[in-house]
């Protein structure tokens, strides 16, 4: 497994679509590959460099990117044909960025998502089971216990933020044949517990707010990715901790783990526990495993 | 300072929205109906991004605890002021202890109250609307009730002087006939059959109960896909794509459309198959629940040639109102 590499993926031509006349929306692929994540991340950090005048908003996404732009005073077009020349000068092998490496603990099997899972097992593929039993038995193996290990067995690089303010879209640092992969509720609940931990398609994410979902629950983390307030330490500078780029490192623990993490985030002295390292695609796909353990270092 | 002694059914304080926080989930929030929030703050001397109180089918009751002048725009709520009706789109005096009464909508859906100076909530990231959400801006991060104070930013004396201007009927919209929003299809539409973007564009939908700031759920037929093997990370379902993010004013296809609105979740996982041009995200916003709603496909520089207008029919009333006083 350690000897695995990723191997990068060609992309299509991408698609340049207009959101009406204050949009312009790129996607780089149909499929979710880290190769299209690097891609809309190096192109939105190039947009955000060149400050081209006349951009709003510029949001990176999994495998696209879209920005809000005022069309009076750039033409969607001219942005287009701006988006096209960054497009053919990136260079994604040579692409490095400074990353966090973020200790994410997490309480799995947890009261709180269990009641909220059971409550909405009629919206369910599996009634008669709990979302990890299915997620589980999807994936081929042999019972949850295993399931969590291959899920806190590699980090998760946070590859989109948004749905609400603070929600991290991750992906699992791992080859293709490895990652996870399961279908969202039939149909969405209209609950999930703040700070649940759950997974869809091939993305584990963690809800900042309580509300609507469809995601498969898992588990519940005691930590804040979204303090409106900003009395925690890690929050003075914006509301939400989490940034594409980050890489999540879900960590198991206990009961009283959580409640002793929970007593900390409601005293407003919880500080994460993260380091920073420079992230090299290269040598992560070079050798993921291997790699991903060297980033672990920097967290104690 | 206003005193609410009845918050209504969904009233909030709103001004142009955030921008620049897209991109951490935070949508602009902001009035729903930007012409007629522009407009209620221009008939009282305020430029364009001062707060106003957004009211969404039944208005406030609130008491004035100083003299104001006042605009009431959008949606008609049957505006009184001490009992006495008062009209809408033009600019009204209100003295200290005169009690504002507005009652259920009878056409459109969200009004905007306008006083001069502005509703002085603090601003949160640059803005003062309310995203209530997580609660965050205008008054308190909600909607009003019972018991709040607003305060009202300082206005210069002169400001009486506008009181009895109204803008010309011509530019008042007629929320019960205009039923027809333009939108740019695109984004994902790939994902729809050519008859289904038929569909969308030549049915006739209804809005459901279902629409607030956050989005609009329309009724009507079902919209085909085509077929594919779903790529790796979509997830089964063949209105399922790989969680991109959604413009404002996108149509998202999970089943039957959703509209997404100034509270609009900001990226997911349905696909999106067009987008409501700026100019007429306004009046998809005051199309009640039950009434009808058309979409009418144009190209980009028919959308962008849409907003210069809306701009351009503002400035003009705005020069008006100046060049009246």
């Amino acid at each position: 497994m350690a000897t695995e590499r990723i191997t990068p993926v060609d992309l299509p031509e991408p698609r340049y679509e207009y959101g009406a006349d204050d949009h312009v929306f790129v996607e780089l692929a149909e499929e979710m590959s880290f190769t299209a994540n690097f891609k809309a991340m190096a192109i939105t950090q190039q947009v955000a460099e060149r400050d081209i005048d006349g951009v709003v908003e510029n949001c990176p996404a999994n495998a696209s990117y879209m920005l809000r732009i005022d069309p009076e005073i750039i033409h969607p077009d001219d942005l287009i044909a701006e988006l096209k020349e960054i497009e053919s000068e990136i260079d994604l092998e040579n692409y490095e960025w400074e990353t966090r490496i973020i200790d994410v603990p997490v309480l799995f099997e947890d009261p709180w998502t269990h009641e909220t899972l059971m409550e909405f097992r009629e919206r369910h593929q599996d009634p008669d089971g709990t979302d990890l039993e299915y997620s589980a038995e999807l994936n081929g193996f042999d019972g949850v216990e295993s399931f969590i290990d291959a899920f806190v067995g590699a980090p998760h690089l946070v590859t989109m933020v948004g749905f609400v303010p603070g929600l991290p879209w991750c992906f699992q640092m791992v080859p293709r044949n490895q990652q996870l992969e399961v279908p969202k509720y039939v149909e969405p609940r209209t609950d999930t517990p703040s700070r649940a931990v759950g997974f869809g398609g091939a993305f584990s994410v963690i809800y900042p707010v309580q509300g609507a979902g469809g995601y498969q629950l898992y588990g519940r983390t005691p930590i804040e990715v979204l303090d409106t307030e900003q009395t925690l330490p890690d929050f003075r500078d914006s509301m939400v901790f989490p940034n594409p780029g980050d890489i999540l490192n879900y960590r198991r623990i206990d009961r009283e783990e959580y409640d002793a993490i929970r007593e900390e985030v409601k005293a407003g002295t919880y500080e994460y526990n993260y380091g920073e390292v420079r992230f090299s695609p290269e040598e992560f796909f070079e050798s993921p495993a291997e790699y991903n353990e060297r980033l672990m270092e920097v967290v104690e | 300072m206003i005193e609410i002694e009845a918050g209504g059914i969904a009233s909030t304080v709103q001004d142009l929205g955030r921008t620049g926080h897209y991109h951490i989930g935070m949508p602009p929030s902001g009035a729903m109906d930007r012409y007629a929030h522009t407009v209620a703050n221009y008939l009282v001397g305020n430029d364009t991004d001062a707060a106003t109180v957004e009211m969404t089918y039944q208005g406030i009751t609130a008491t004035f605890r100083d003299d104001a002048v006042i605009a009431i725009t959008g949606a008609d709520m049957s505006p009184s002021l001490n009992g006495d009706p008062i009209d809408t789109w033009e600019t009204v005096a209100v003295d200290a202890g005169d009690e504002l009464e507005l009652a259920f909508a009878t056409e459109g859906a969200r009004a905007y109250l306008a006083v001069a100076g502005g509703i002085d909530v603090p601003e949160v990231m640059d803005s003062r609307s309310t995203y209530t959400l997580v609660g965050i801006g205008g008054h308190e991060g909600r909607g009003l009730e019972e018991g709040d104070r607003l305060p009202i930013g300082d206005a210069p004396a002169e400001r009486r002087e506008l009181v009895g201007t109204r803008i010309d009927d011509e530019d008042v919209p007629d929320y019960a006939n205009e039923d027809t929003v333009r939108i740019v299809l695109g984004l994902t539409s790939y994902r729809l059959t050519e008859e289904a973007k038929e569909t969308l564009c030549e049915s006739e939908w209804t809005v459901s109960s279902e629409a607030d700031r956050v989005g609009y759920r329309l009724e009507g037929p079902d919209l085909e896909f085509e077929e594919r093997e779903q790529p790796f990370g979509a997830g089964t379902d063949p209105s399922n794509v790989v969680d991109l993010g959604y413009p404002i004013g996108s149509i998202q296809v999970p089943q039957q459309p959703i509209v997404l609105m100034q509270d609009a979740v900001t990226g997911g996982g349905y696909a999106t198959v067009g987008t409501v041009i700026s100019a007429d995200r306004g009046l998809l916003a005051q199309r009640q629940t039950h009434k009808s709603v058309s979409f009418e496909s144009v190209d980009v520089d028919e959308a962008i040639d849409a907003r210069r207008d809306q701009n351009a029919r503002l400035e003009a009333i705005r020069a008006d109102i100046e060049g009246e006083n």
